[in-house]
Parts: structure tokens; C-alpha cells; sequence
């Protein structure tokens, strides 16, 4: 029962669970499940938040938490060779004293795994500065359908040749299995400033985040969090975020010490400029840690608000952000609920929080239809369905939104190149509720201009 | 098979004014000597999908091409019936300066590019050879690397999305114009060095950047290469934020130098000398600057440079304009040259006594250029074109290819002379995933209507 589920209101049952320990026991129950014609889903910690890892067609479920070994570091190179099973954090822990570190970090960090990180193609609050899992990961050694096991990408330079690494980071463990990853370590900053600014309107710290993007300031991260979501993040963990404040922005800016101070100068007065009530500097990293602490807990905080939540994950052009957040307001007055906000700002990346009582079934279908308009307005203000929680069987019949047939076609086509009988994954990323030349409805259009 | 009457029917399809048969210019869209039938001007992605149809149904094999730069990368096309001239296709599509987003036609000249963005302050660091000319297309298409990698990484980095046309002639899109999105596959990363094997690019979508305000720049010299690898380690021990970082050997030196005089450009000191030389540019705020300056003063003087030289604005301009450009003077530095882009744990003394003893052994002179972190080009290069030049550089691309192996690196030939670049043995470039690769060719291309062969490997 306990991989049923996943951190998504989803559910799906596996007929069998197993625990490979190496590449060659995963190949040879790909094999295995391929004679018997069952579906087969790798599973990394089960946080995702899209119905990534769930059996939704049952079958076998491949989950890695036995294939958990740092295989090699090589610190001169800035590379590390890890089992898909090691936790995200674990990287960082193990190269730490050498002044080094992996760069993207999940809210759910100390618990998912690199290979979900890899199939989901995972963000974070840092990500705005460095970049999504893939642009931390050199090489990967995969098993397919099949059972073949290859390895694609290069542990130094571009590889030659197509660019598969890019394509199977991301492609949500529906083209191969993940059983070796290659990374690519950062070095730790020698300066890291935290700023916390207070507002008493949400549309201040939206124009301020906007302002914070035109004005080519880059922080190393840029978090929102409003009113309504901080003051249950203080009842739970007690960051220090003030309870009568609108909306709250957690800013850090990371380098060398000049641009540090330059950069956290320029957001301060940006701030001030949209009114900000107060602009706080974390004295120290014990301050530091508790601001992030709120940040990364807020999920846990708001389950203790309601009996169940949802947490959405849609991508807008951040110099849209304030008409975006006043809209995902009134979608929650529509239908009847408090949405929170606590999202990564600085990248467009919003993460609306709906809460229900999964007992009550029109509260349910309510929290769904809300979801899906809040969406659907994501894409069209020239967004995306998903920063970084994945399509998955969560928006998978939403991505008519975005992509036509001819989309699809070609997407099928590639899927077919390395999983043809759909055996693994299944029911992942293409819509199901009509064959692609069924799919009817008018992608927007996210290239630049209306055709 | 091509018909007699193609340069009619095509007419047909978009007029007589975008249709060229003449043969000079057929000549020059020619690629390895391999000359079209006819050249089409597309001014629309419905065009390019309109000419694909028709190629597909016409069993007709078309190379697209922007400025048509680096149409010597790769290898000579199997079939060329149709050159797509992309140049028609040179609008903005989309520029949000304030979300630091851009969409681009693929015909959109690097530099005009450079030039809008630069108004509001922003630019891209497609820092690629060729810069004048080349186009955003082609650039991508080429996989050729930017300067700037070391700080910006390379177009895998950047590129947010793309609209294409595939082999069964429609058009397709992948990613989209925001800067963080997981919706659907990354087929735009493919599209990446692919050199127009699998689709016809027609838009990209990039985040753009700042443009610093102060920049800076140091050539720093040494006597052997142990010096000057010491002193990149030190810098990246410090950690600094670098936008270049190269290692110049002595023949790379004698090379720039000698194209600097040439152009009546300031040339450093450090050059003069025929030393291996280390060249670092940064940005950022004055405080920033000022701060790498010293501390790569600082690091030179724990090494044993000979000579160390902070540049002034404008030969730190020459000289990085020249780097950015290496690729293009190193392939026609003579008359028989081969041009290897290597990949490599990590670069070596050992290693560059290796690849300098390769060359001894062949009676070859050479050069070598290491870019950024893991991206070495080597240069082995001969006076004459003769048959007995051609049998020392093949003898060459075959032993580097197999030094680098034993290290865990890979090869890829950039360039090499036509009777050379066609033998077998220089057509490796990717490994055991070439067939995966040939699967995925054809999943975008299904009957091979984009530049057939051209691609590692023979895809």
C-alpha cells in the first residue's frame, strides 16, 4: 500500500515490488517483465509530486532504495558517480569538506533521490542561479525496456554526438531506467548573504521580484511566501517571518564578497523602491538556516491547516507575476478556497497550495477544477503546465495545452525509439483520453508569436 | 531521384524570386564539394514545412544552411538536392527584456542579435567563431563551442525551446519561453550539434543575460606547460568567476601573434615570446574586477611565470575576439590541416608530451588550445596537400584518437581535407550509443530528407 502513493493526490498499485542492488539485477527484471508483457516503473523516494513513480497500470515496480552508493568522487574534476537510490543531500554531505557541493536542492533534498531528481528533471529554490538537474549531470548509465544497458553523455566535456543525456534527464523514467549518474560538483561560494523583506501587499513584493529580473540582479535564489502561507510556516517551525505581513521575499545572493554586497545593496533599495516594510540581513547562519527552514517546511506546516493539500506547479514569464498572483486569488474565491503561495519567485515558478478535505468529493472535483483553470491561465500567459514537479499522470491530459499533434507525433515517435511496447512508465506525459489524432484542442502558442 | 524539371516544380511552390539554379551560386552552397540542385528561400516556417513535403514526396534530400560558416563540420552529405537558405527567416520574435527571455528566428545574424539586446542591456553568449556572419541557426546547429563556456556553459545551458520542422514536413515545437519548465521532452537539446541531420531549426528560445558593466583581461606566460597548467589550477582553486580561461601552447601563441600583427592589433608580450601561455577574462562591478585582477596577479606570482600582462581594454578586445574566433583561423592555418576537438579528464603534461610526440613521429607541426575545462583543440597541419600529407595526418588523427581513448576521453574531427575526412577510420566521433542515435535520426528524419550522411558516424 505504502507505493501506491507519492507526494501527488495520485494513486496506483503495483502487482510487485522489487530492490535491485545493481544494473545487472535491474536488466535482468526489465527482461523478466518483458516476457510476462507486464508494465514496469522506477521509483526513487516516492516524493514526487506528479504521479511520477506510481504503477498506474500495476505491474512491476522497480525501486532503487538498495542502489544507494556514492560509486566514485573525483574532486579535482568536480564529478561524482552515485547510484540512483543516494539522496540528493548525501552528495553534498560527502564532498562538503572539500569546499564542494551539489547544486540542485529540491525542497524534499534530505529524502528524494538523485535518480527521481534525474527523471523528473528537478529544480529548487537555487536553481534560479545554477540551473536544473540537468545542468549538473555529465552522464548516465541506463537500462532500457528491453534490457539492454547503455550509457549515454560524457563524464568530461560534451559528448559527441546527439545530445541523449539531455533528453533522458527529464523524460520521467518513461525512455529508460537510470541506474548511474555521473554529476557535476559546484564549489561552495566564498559569500552568501540571506535577506528576508517584509511587505504589507502581495502586488509589492510581485512588482518587486519583477523589477529584481529587469534590472539584471541575479540572486542565487529568490522565494516568495505570502501572508497566509507564513503565519501557518510560524506555527509550525517559528522561522521569524512576521505574522502581520503580506507577503514575505527570502533572497540570497552568493559570490565573491564584492558582488555579494553590490548586488544585496541594489535589492535592498529595490524593495524600498515597492515599499517593502522592512529589509532584514540573516546575522549569521544559524538565522540563515531558520529562514530556509520555513521555506522548506512550509509543506509540512500547511498540513497541519487542513486535512489534505495540493500543490500546484506552473511557470509564468516573471514580468507577469502580479497580475498572475491577484488572478490565482480570484480562482480561489470562485471555488471556495484559501490558496496559498510559496514559490520560487524569481523564476516565474509558482507553487498555488489549494486546500481540501479529500473525505468531502465535491471539495475534491472543486480542488481538481480549481487547479486546472489556475493552469491553464499559467499557459496562457505564455507559460508552462510544469516548472519541475513533471507531467507525469498529474497534467498529462493538460498537455494538449501546450503541444498539437504534430507535437506529439513526434514526441510518440522518439518515446517509441527506446520504450516501443510503452512497458515502462506507462501512462505517463501523453494524454490518454484521446489517441494524438484525436487531440483537438489549439496549443498555445509558446514560440514567440500567434501563427 | 532528383527530376530534371526540379528548379520549376519548386518554383511552383514559392515563386520564381526565391528559387536559385545558377550554377555559381549552387557552387557556393556546396558542402565537402558536394553541390545542390537548387537553392530555396524560405520566408516562413510554413514555407520550410511546404519545401519539406515536397522533398519527402520527391524523395529529395535538403541541407539547411545559415551563413554557411561551418558547413565543413561533419561529413560530405550522401544526397544534396536542396539548399534551405534560413537567412530569410531574421526576425525577433519575442523579446521580454524584463523576464530576460527571447525568440528568435533561426535566420537572425549573431551579430544584428547582439546589437538589440545590447539596448536593453542584455546579451546572449553565443560567443562562436565566425561571429560577424554566422546565424543563431547555425551557431546551435553547429555545436560549435562559445568562448565564454567556462562562465555561461554552452548553449544546452540556454536555450529554453525551439520550433522546427521535422521529416514529415510539419512543424514542431519543444520547450517553450520560460525559464524553468519540465513539460514534455527536451527534443530542443538534440537539436543541439546535430547539424541539421534531424530537423529544419526555424525559432529558438533563449534566456538572455546581463551585460557586466566592467570587464577585464590578463595573459600570463610560462616556460613549460607544468607552469602554466599549475597556474590553472590555481585559479580554479581560488574559485574565481571566469567568463574565458585558455592555455595557449607556444604554437598557438606563435599563431595568434603573428594574425594580430597581420591585423595591426596591439600584440601582449607574452605572445612575442613563443611561451605557453594562460589567457583570463572576467566581469562584473569594478570592485569585482579589480578584486580578480589581483588575485590572479597574486596566484602568477606563486608560479613561475615569466611574464605577466594585464590587458588594456583594447588588446584584451582583440585578443578575445581572436580566441573566440580560433576555430576559424586554425582550420586554414595551411594548406593540409586537421583540426581535432578533444574532450579529456583532464588535460597534462604527460598528455601534452603525448600529443606533441604524435606529431614528432609524423613530421607534422601543430598546435594546441585548451578551452575552459575538458575542451582541447589540437591542430596538426602540413605545407602541402600531397598524398604522403594525407597518409601523416590520417596516421595522426588515428594515434590521438587512440591516446585519448586510453585516457577516457573522446575524439571529434573538426576538420580535415576531403580525401582525408572521407576514410572510415575519421568518421568515429560517437560511441556506443550510435545506435541509439541512428534511431532517433529516424524518429525525427524518417526517410532521410535532412542532410543524409553528414552527421558522426554516417546518420
Amino acid at each position: 500500500m505504502l507505493y501506491e502513493y507519492d507526494g501527488s493526490v495520485e494513486k496506483g498499485r503495483p502487482d510487485v515490488v522489487v530492490f535491485p542492488q545493481t544494473s545487472q539485477e535491474v536488466s535482468r527484471i526489465v527482461k523478466l517483465a518483458a516476457e510476462h508483457q507486464v508494465p514496469i516503473v522506477g521509483r526513487g523516494a516516492g516524493t514526487g509530486l506528479s504521479g511520477g513513480a506510481l504503477a498506474r497500470d500495476g505491474g512491476v515496480m522497480i525501486v532503487f532504495a538498495r542502489m544507494n552508493r556514492i560509486l566514485e568522487i573525483d574532486l579535482e574534476n568536480q564529478r561524482a558517480v552515485v547510484q540512483p537510490g543516494v539522496v540528493n543531500l548525501d552528495i553534498t554531505r560527502a564532498v562538503d569538506k572539500a569546499g564542494l557541493y551539489f547544486a540542485p536542492d529540491p525542497s524534499s533534498q534530505k529524502s528524494c533521490t538523485i535518480g527521481g531528481n534525474v527523471a523528473e528533471n528537478a529544480g529548487g529554490p537555487h536553481t534560479l542561479a545554477y540551473g536544473v538537474t540537468v545542468n549538473h549531470i555529465a552522464a548516465l548509465q541506463l537500462v532500457l525496456p528491453n534490457g539492454e544497458i547503455v550509457c549515454v553523455g560524457s563524464k568530461h566535456g560534451d559528448a559527441s554526438g546527439y545530445d541523449l543525456c539531455g533528453l533522458f534527464v527529464g523524460s520521467e523514467g518513461t525512455l529508460a531506467l537510470v541506474t548511474e549518474i555521473t554529476v557535476k560538483l559546484a564549489r561552495k561560494p566564498e559569500t552568501v548573504k540571506t535577506l528576508l523583506s517584509i511587505f504589507d501587499a502581495v502586488d509589492d513584493a510581485s512588482l518587486t521580484v519583477a523589477e529584481i529580473t529587469a534590472r539584471g540582479i541575479t540572486p542565487a535564489a529568490c522565494e516568495m511566501v505570502d501572508g497566509w502561507t507564513l503565519r501557518a510556516i510560524e506555527d509550525y517551525v517559528r522561522a521569524g517571518f512576521p505574522r502581520d505581513s503580506a507577503a514575505v521575499l527570502l533572497l540570497e545572493v552568493e559570490g565573491l564578497r564584492e558582488a555579494v554586497e553590490t548586488q544585496a545593496d541594489a535589492i535592498v533599495e529595490v524593495c524600498r523602491t515597492h515599499c517593502a516594510r522592512e529589509v532584514r540581513v540573516a546575522k549569521d547562519d544559524r538565522e540563515r538556516e531558520l529562514l530556509w527552514k520555513g521555506r522548506k517546511n512550509a509543506f509540512g506546516a500547511l498540513g497541519r491547516v487542513a486535512p489534505s493539500n495540493y500543490v500546484l506547479d506552473g511557470v509564468i514569464p516573471r514580468s507577469k507575476l502580479p497580475q498572475a498572483l491577484q488572478h490565482i486569488q480570484e480562482i480561489g474565491k470562485k471555488y471556495g478556497f484559501a490558496i496559498g503561495n510559496i514559490f520560487h519567485a524569481g523564476d516565474g515558478n509558482l507553487h498555488p497550495i489549494v486546500l481540501y478535505d479529500p473525505r468531502d468529493a465535491k471539495a475534491f472535483k472543486n480542488a481538481i477544477a480549481a487547479s486546472q483553470e489556475i493552469i491553464r491561465y499559467c499557459v496562457d500567459l505564455g507559460g508552462a503546465l510544469t516548472g519541475e514537479h513533471g507531467v507525469g499522470m498529474e497534467k498529462n491530459e493538460l498537455m494538449t495545452l501546450m503541444f498539437a499533434e504534430a507535437d506529439f507525433d513526434l514526441m510518440k515517435r522518439v518515446h517509441d525509439v527506446f520504450n516501443p511496447d510503452s512497458s515502462l512508465n506507462p501512462g505517463k506525459i501523453f494524454p490518454r483520453s484521446k489517441g494524438c489524432g484525436e487531440i483537438r484542442v489549439k496549443a498555445k502558442d509558446t514560440m514567440g508569436s500567434n501563427r | 531521384m532528383l527530376t530534371a524539371n526540379l528548379a520549376a516544380k519548386l518554383e511552383g511552390l514559392l515563386g520564381t524570386t526565391r528559387v536559385i539554379a545558377a550554377e555559381d551560386s549552387l557552387l557556393s552552397f556546396a558542402v565537402d564539394g558536394v553541390a545542390p540542385a537548387a537553392i530555396i528561400q524560405p520566408a516562413s516556417a510554413e514555407e520550410v514545412a511546404e519545401v519539406a513535403r515536397f522533398a519527402a514526396s520527391e524523395k529529395l534530400a535538403i541541407v539547411s544552411c545559415g551563413s554557411r560558416s561551418k558547413l565543413d563540420l561533419g561529413m560530405p552529405p550522401a544526397r544534396y538536392d536542396i539548399a534551405l537558405d534560413m537567412t530569410g527567416l531574421c526576425r525577433i520574435a519575442h523579446y521580454d527584456a524584463g523576464d530576460l527571455t527571447l525568440s528568435v528566428d533561426a535566420g537572425m545574424p549573431l551579430r544584428h542579435l547582439e546589437q538589440a539586446l545590447a539596448e536593453q542591456q542584455q546579451f546572449l553568449p553565443l560567443a562562436v567563431p565566425c561571429f560577424e556572419t554566422s546565424t543563431v541557426g547555425g551557431a546551435v546547429a553547429s555545436g560549435i563551442d562559445s568562448a565564454l563556456r567556462q562562465q555561461y556553459g554552452s548553449a544546452r545551458d540556454f536555450l529554453i525551446g525551439a520550433e522546427f520542422v521535422d521529416g514529415t514536413g510539419r512543424i514542431c515545437k519543444s520547450g517553450g519561453l520560460v525559464v524553468k519548465n519540465v513539460t514534455g521532452y527536451d527534443l530542443h537539446k538534440l537539436l543541439i550539434g546535430s547539424l541539421g541531420t534531424l530537423c529544419v531549426i526555424t525559432r529558438l528560445n533563449f534566456r538572455t543575460f546581463p551585460l557586466a558593466r566592467f570587464s577585464g583581461g590578463q595573459l600570463v606566460s610560462f616556460a613549460s606547460v607544468e607552469g602554466a597548467l599549475a597556474f590553472r589550477r590555481g585559479l580554479e582553486a581560488k574559485g574565481l568567476p571566469l567568463s574565458n580561461l585558455e592555455v595557449l601552447n607556444p604554437g598557438i601563441a606563435a599563431i595568434l601573434a603573428a594574425i594580430l600583427r597581420s591585423a595591426k592589433s596591439g600584440v601582449p608580450q607574452g605572445l612575442e615570446r613563443g611561451r605557453w601561455c594562460v589567457y583570463a577574462s572576467y566581469e562584473g562591478n569594478a570592485a569585482v574586477v579589480e578584486r580578480i585582477s589581483r588575485e590572479l596577479e597574486q596566484v602568477a606570482h606563486h608560479t613561475d611565470a615569466t611574464n605577466f600582462e594585464s590587458l588594456d581594454k583594447s588588446t584584451d578586445e582583440s585578443l578575445g575576439g581572436m580566441l573566440r574566433e580560433a576555430f576559424e583561423w586554425l582550420r586554414f592555418a595551411s594548406p593540409a590541416v586537421l583540426l581535432l576537438r578533444i574532450a579529456l579528464p583532464e588535460f597534462s603534461a604527460e598528455m601534452s608530451a603525448g600529443l606533441s610526440g604524435i606529431l614528432k613521429a609524423n613530421s607534422l607541426r601543430g598546435a594546441m588550445l585548451l578551452r575552459a575545462r575538458g575542451v582541447l583543440y589540437f591542430l596538426a597541419q602540413h605545407d602541402t596537400e600531397g598524398g604522403a600529407a594525407l597518409d601523416r595526418l590520417a596516421t595522426t588523427a588515428r594515434d590521438v584518437m587512440r591516446l585519448v581513448a586510453e585516457k577516457q576521453g573522446h575524439t571529434t574531427l573538426l576538420h580535415a581535407p576531403l580525401a582525408l575526412k572521407s576514410r572510415a577510420s575519421l568518421g568515429a566521433g560517437v560511441g556506443e550509443d550510435t545506435g541509439l542515435m541512428r534511431r532517433v535520426k529516424q524518429a525525427f528524419d524518417p526517410q532521410g530528407l535532412f542532410a543524409p550522411g553528414r552527421f558522426w558516424g554516417g546518420l
